[in-house]
């Protein structure tokens, strides 16, 4: 699924607003999420920042690729030691394969991108292609 | 235990007033020996996050750093950072002195043992 960050579509704000409002109330509701996983997406003009909530993955199994202006998070959550797991009082978090993309205001340096994965939390810096940097134009007076 | 014990949980109360709290999603399952919960809590490491038991109730408390890039403003959002918080009945047949405590990767771990009496134990039938 491509989402543009520039697009306000009507339908993905109010699955956002449900993902929240089952977060709040993920205790009594069953929740369920389309996107897996949740972004934060930061901008400037050099380039943007993507914060996504992976707890528990396994980095060997998490794969970031970059096409133009398109990240692509994908991964596999596995539950480690399956066995030995007799029954299920509640299963809530998300498991198996994922992948999702997002597409960027501009194209991504893929060369300089730096991927971090912290306390469960994955952190992209995608700089800015170069030569799409804005340019300032000089103006001359005649 | 230690009187002037300062735990993440006491921070949290603190600041609790202006800040969102999160429901951390969990698997319950059951092993042979006791029970196991896994807390999904990113942002949230070992110093960050408590595990209480008071009478038969487990209370999980965590926080979350709010996310910050100087110079960055932000575009998109899915996501909230706060605090967590959630607690569950656990039964008497838990040995509240075997409760141990992991968090590994923004994931909490906690493994509930059986106590003694309460685990199952095989008859042996002998033939009369």
């Amino acid at each position: 699924m491509i989402s543009s960050i520039w697009q306000v579509d009507p339908f993905r704000e109010v699955m956002r607003l449900r993902n929240e409002m089952n977060r709040l109330f993920s205790g009594f509701t069953y929740p369920f999420e389309e996107v897996y996983p949740a972004v934060n997406i930061w901008l400037n003009e050099e380039g943007a920042i993507v914060t996504a909530e992976l707890p528990g993955i396994d980095i060997e199994k998490l794969d970031i690729s970059i096409l133009n202006d398109t990240v692509t998070i994908s991964g596999t959550r596995e539950e480690e030691e399956k066995k030995g797991r007799e029954s299920y009082h509640r299963k809530e978090r998300m498991a198996g394969k994922f992948s999702r993309t997002l597409q960027l205001p501009f194209k991504i340096n893929g060369e300089k991108v730096e991927a971090r994965y912290e306390k469960g939390v994955l952190k992209l810096i995608l700089p800015r292609e170069e030569s799409e940097k804005p340019k300032k134009i000089a103006i001359k007076s005649s | 235990m230690e009187k002037e014990r300062i735990t993440a949980a006491t921070r949290v109360n603190e600041e609790k007033q202006n800040r969102k709290v999160y429901v951390p999603k969990v698997d319950i399952y059951e092993t042979g020996d006791g029970m196991v919960l896994l807390v999904d809590m990113p942002g949230v490491d070992e110093k960050t996050v408590d595990v209480t038991l008071n009478r038969n109730v487990l209370t999980i408390q965590g926080r979350a750093e709010a996310e910050k890039f100087e110079g960055y403003s932000l575009a998109y959002t899915e996501y909230g950072t706060g605090d967590y918080q959630r607690a569950f009945t656990i039964s008497d047949e838990i040995d509240r002195d075997k409760i141990e405590a992991v968090v590994k990767n923004g994931v909490l771990k906690i493994t509930l043992h059986k106590a003694e009496q309460a685990k199952a134990r095989k008859i042996a039938i002998t033939a009369g």
